[in-house]
């Protein structure tokens, strides 16, 4: 079973910027609605896999992309 | 119908614009940016891939510097009261659309310093006139890339330069050359760009943006206006994050949709080639006009320093009398008068009366043109 992650985000375009920087990198990822269990200004997050979730941390800090936070989803449907 | 008021706006639209309005109204109508659901995220992405296709036709490196807004007017509004502070400093030159002298006059009032530097009646702009009237207060200097009355084309990279060393912002009105000039704001120089849709963008009306390029703090310019933008809903002051600070409200997402659909036709069309079909339309209208001995042609005449915008008069007879009789009897459609620039008119001659203006596009063709010329020395001889 696949484990996630999501990023959070302020706005609706940085979510959108941030999608495609991760795809053009090769990361699996999906626009899903944010999970009721964290609070964030937008109604979109960003879900990838949470393997990946160094990988992405370090380059969404090099790019400079500005997100809210990252958080690990556990098994719990969202 | 030979339609030579392309400067007013472009007609008639690409037929890929029309689609993709319709398009993302049927397939994506939610209301972009404000709940999760598939409908809204398709609309967030259009209005999302078009910024991107914006931010790399003007060339600032970060789609999230381009604000929508209803149109250049509005632009222009947004950066220069979200600049300007009583006390400051702001030039322009005197070949302005009302679009730019009206906030300005606006602004006068309200404390700030206007300087008007003076072209010269062809409607050149010296920028060593604009050197001249740079002080340590100046914050602003604002200018058309091209004028809509005669088509001159302004020192934009020169003023830049002098604007720079000056520590003060330059912004430029793009609504006349966007779509027929390639255009990169960092070569040439520009802090703060305004442009409008509905022009040779090939968009719809009701859309235009303000790009801020990479390197401007946008900490000091206020929102024109504030309100709902879907983000930071828990607070109730306005965010600081981009585009949100500036978007307030919801967002026009057939014209965006309609101006992402304008540009990606004139890639395909290819700007180059564009510039360079008017090049030949304005030759042909020069040429054929100046065969008439009565008829005063305003501007540089020269290709290398205009657009495709031609405007004249006529000697002993009213510019309005002209433009009827061009649409009643040969269906040329022209525009006559001031058109919402009356310092330009000023500076090249031509207040109060105005002009008859001719403003082919990309549609016209070189037939269009003999066919006019025709008409207009039938109108003028009668
Ligand atoms: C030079 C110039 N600036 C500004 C504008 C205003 O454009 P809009 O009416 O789309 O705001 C126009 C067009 O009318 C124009 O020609």
């Amino acid at each position: 079973m696949t484990l996630h992650g999501v990023i959070l985000f302020h706005t609706t375009s940085s979510v959108l910027r941030a999608e495609k920087r991760l795809i053009k990198e090769g990361f699996a990822t999906r626009l899903v609605p944010t999970p009721r269990q964290f609070s964030s200004d937008c109604g979109i997050a960003l879900r990838f896999d949470w393997n990946d979730h160094e990988r992405i941390t370090s380059m969404l800090g090099e790019e400079k992309v500005e997100f809210d936070a990252i958080h690990f989803l556990d098994a719990n449907p969202v | 119908m030979i339609y030579l008021d392309q400067a007013a706006t472009s007609w008639p639209k690409p037929p890929e614009v029309l689609k993709a309005m319709t398009d993302v109204l049927e397939n994506a109508g939610g209301n972009p940016g404000r709940s999760g659901h598939r409908l809204s995220i398709a609309a967030a992405r259009i209005i999302y891939d078009t910024r991107e296709e914006i931010s790399r036709f003007f060339g600032v490196s970060d789609p999230l510097r381009v604000i929508f807004t209803g149109n250049a007017t509005h632009a222009i509004n947004l950066a220069l009261k979200g600049i300007l502070k009583p006390g400051d400093h702001v030039i322009t030159s005197s070949m302005e659309h009302n679009a730019v002298m009206r906030p300005l006059r606006n602004l006068e009032k309200r404390g700030i310093r206007l300087s008007i530097v003076q072209c010269a009646s062809n409607g050149t702009l010296d920028a060593k006139d604009i050197g001249g009237m740079v002080a340590s207060d100046t914050r602003l200097v604002v200018m058309a890339h091209a004028s809509n009355v005669v088509g001159t084309l302004l020192p934009v990279a020169e003023v830049a330069a002098i604007v720079h060393q000056a520590g003060a912002l330059l912004l430029v009105d793009v609504a006349q050359t966007a779509g027929i000039i390639p255009m990169d704001m960092t070569a040439m120089g520009i802090d703060l760009l305004a442009f409008t849709g509905h022009k040779e963008l090939q968009g719809p009306p009701g859309i235009g943006g303000l790009v801020i390029a990479d390197h401007i703090d946008i900490a000091q310019i206020d929102p024109l206006i504030c309100g709902g933008t879907g983000s930071r809903s828990e607070s109730e002051e306005q965010p600081d994050d981009l585009p949100d600070k500036f978007e307030s409200g919801t967002a026009n997402l057939a014209g965006i949709a309609g101006l992402g659909a304008g540009l990606r036709w004139l890639k395909d069309r290819g700007i180059e080639e564009i510039c360079a079909h008017l090049k030949t339309l304005s030759r042909m209208l020069i040429d054929g006009l100046s065969a008439f001995p009565e008829v005063k042609i305003y501007g540089t005449l020269d290709l290398a320093r205009s657009i495709a915008v031609v405007s004249f008069t006529v000697a002993g007879r009213h510019v309005s009398e002209i433009g009827f009789r061009l649409d009643e009897e040969y269906g040329v459609l022209s525009r006559v008068g001031l058109h919402c620039a009356p310092a330009a008119h000023k500076t090249i001659g031509s207040f109060p009366e105005g002009t008859v203006r001719l403003a082919p596009g990309v549609f016209t063709t070189t037939d269009d043109i003999r066919l006019a010329i025709r008409a207009i020395g039938r109108v003028i001889r009668s």
